[in-house]
């Protein structure tokens, strides 16, 4: 098991102990985590699952997949150099502990 | 009107998401969400993709047991409202506790639709792949090798197909129509297609309608036939309107609606597949079948319900179909009264007069994204504007 932590925007915290393998979008709605919506079901699809990987573990996280940078254009809330779309972060042992945060809106 | 109690029918994409926009609404009363299928609302779109590859129904789960408990929305499963009564403001329901009369102060359908049958001798032949149910019986009769014919080229059967492909079965797909998925795309798009699934080497039957299933062949209105030992039904869905027929609300290719989603009573509204509601885009009545349709539709009921407005209906309708590794994405809506205009390979625009209102791209998510935005605004959109985007330098910016 991984643990991940979801911040969301107005500072609530939620740790979960998720299998690998399992996404980070997955991970969250599988536990009612608020602040992911995931409307597509990973299909890279919807922009509505866009999450900012805490900077200390950007370089764990690794590159944004072919696509995910276009796709973030259509995400709700700011854009940075954090952002990602959760659910093509798989979660693997080297992510035990990965912090994060959840914008706004996502719709 | 006071809101202390909402049933909504069907437990789908579209009436669990109204029941979660009801409670970020704000909304304190009583919600009911009942539906006809067991175990958890899931998501229908990886049924015809990687679900059936990789068989992981836990993974089409929207959401868990314990949601239900904490946002206290008494979810009814296995259990089918048989009747509306709206007279006295209520739902007949028949599940595993029996028969009960259920109340409610706004009721919302969300029923979705069913398999359309078409009039084919031996149709009890062949299988549907509309509910989790199905897909896992298809999936288990794909565990030997088999001789597939899909009846129906649109998305699913076409999806299905480049699955079934993969896996190293035969297949041949059946589609009445000159071209694929003719309903929802261009034909340039309907082209490309089936230039791909030729490729994959799925035998394509355009312009032929099957009149006759037999365990070992389809029959078609030719004479012709298509060996198959495994028939996918695949021809078009009919909204599940019955209900609200019944009760007396109109109905017309779907539970007719107004701007608001509200249909010919004020309690009731409709959404999703089941739903056919006033477009502001073209002032026509449609139906759309698409997770987006049901969700944005969800949510702008709730939002009404609770904050006792009548706000219209207006998002931007968008679509998506991963064949193989192919991904078309549409953005807007289009039909076969469009000029369509080839901008770049994958990249097609569908006019109506001067103004752009639909854009299918292969494998472009960029400019998928970048048209969407646009259309999506108020203003009308023009071919320079999507010529823009496409260029390749915006592309490869991107
Ligand atoms: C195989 C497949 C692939 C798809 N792929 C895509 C895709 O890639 N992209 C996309 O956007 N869309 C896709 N769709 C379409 C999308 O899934 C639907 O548009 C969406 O699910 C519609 O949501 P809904 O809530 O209106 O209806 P549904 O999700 O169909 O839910 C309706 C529910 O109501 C229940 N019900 C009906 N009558 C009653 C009753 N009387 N009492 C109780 N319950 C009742 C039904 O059992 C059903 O569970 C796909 C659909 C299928 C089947
Ligand atoms: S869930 Fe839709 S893009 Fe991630």
């Amino acid at each position: 098991m991984v643990k991940v932590i979801y911040i969301a925007a107005d500072g609530t915290r939620t740790e979960i102990d998720a299998p690998e393998g399992e996404s980070v979008m997955r991970v969250a709605l599988a536990n009612d985590v608020e602040g992911i919506v995931g409307e597509c079901g990973g299909a890279m699809m919807c922009a509505t699952c866009h999450c900012y990987v805490e900077p200390d573990w950007a370089g764990r996280t690794g590159e944004r997949v072919s696509g995910e940078e276009d796709m973030l254009e259509g995400a709700a809330s700011e854009v940075t150099q954090y952002s990602r779309l959760s659910c093509q972060i798989p979660l693997t042992g080297a992510l035990d502990g990965l912090v994060v945060r959840l914008p706004e809106d996502q719709i | 009107m006071t809101l202390a109690s909402v049933i909504i029918i069907g437990a789908g994409q579209g009436g669990l998401q109204a029941a979660i926009s009801l409670r970020q609404e704000g909304f304190s009363g009583a919600i009911t969400l009942i539906g006809a299928e067991p175990g958890l609302p899931y998501q229908r779109p990886p049924l015809s993709k990687a679900y059936l590859l990789e068989g992981k129904a836990e993974a089409l789960t929207l959401r868990p047991e314990s949601f239900f408990r904490t946002k206290d929305i008494t979810y009814l499963t296995e259990t089918r409202v048989e009747g509306i009564d709206r007279a006295a403001g209520q739902v007949i329901a028949y599940g595993p506790q029996g028969t009960m009369r259920l109340g409610y102060d706004a009721l919302v359908l969300a029923t979705g639709a069913r398999n359309l049958r078409p009039p084919i001798e031996g149709l009890e032949h062949a299988l549907d792949l509309r509910t989790l149910a199905d897909a896992a019986r298809l999936r288990a009769a794909l565990a030997t090798k088999r001789r597939i014919a899909v009846i129906g080229g649109g998305f699913i059967g076409l999806e299905f197909a480049a699955m079934a492909r993969k896996l190293g079965h035969g297949v041949s797909v059946i589609e009445a129509a000159p071209r694929l998925m003719a309903r929802a795309v261009s034909p340039a798009i309907s082209a490309h297609f089936a230039r791909l699934h030729q490729d994959w080497g799925t035998e394509l039957i355009l312009g032929h309608a099957a009149t006759r299933i037999a365990p070992d062949a389809v029959t078609l209105a030719n004479g012709g036939t298509v060996p198959a030992d495994l028939v996918l039904l695949a021809a078009g869905v009919r909204p599940n309107s019955d209900l609200a027929e019944a009760a007396g609300l109109v109905v017309e290719n779907g539970v007719r609606v107004d701007a608001t989603l509200r249909s010919s009573d004020p309690a009731i509204f409709a959404l999703g597949d089941c739903a056919c509601f006033l477009d502001p885009r073209t002032g026509a009545h449609i139906r759309l079948e698409s997770v987006q349709a049901a969700t944005d539709q969800a949510r702008l009921i709730a939002a009404n319900l609770v904050r006792g407005t009548s706000t219209a209906y207006g998002a931007l309708p968008w679509f998506w179909s991963d064949q193989a590794d192919i991904k078309l994405q549409i953005a807007g809506l289009g039909g076969n009264d469009c000029t369509d205009i080839l901008l770049q390979d994958g990249v097609v625009a569908r006019l109506r007069g001067p103004d752009v209102v639909a854009v299918e791209t292969l494998n472009k998510p960029g400019i998928h994204i970048r048209a969407r935005k646009l259309l999506a605004g108020n203003d009308p959109v023009a071919l320079d504007q999507i010529s823009a985007i496409a260029a390749p330098q915006a592309a490869g910016a991107a």
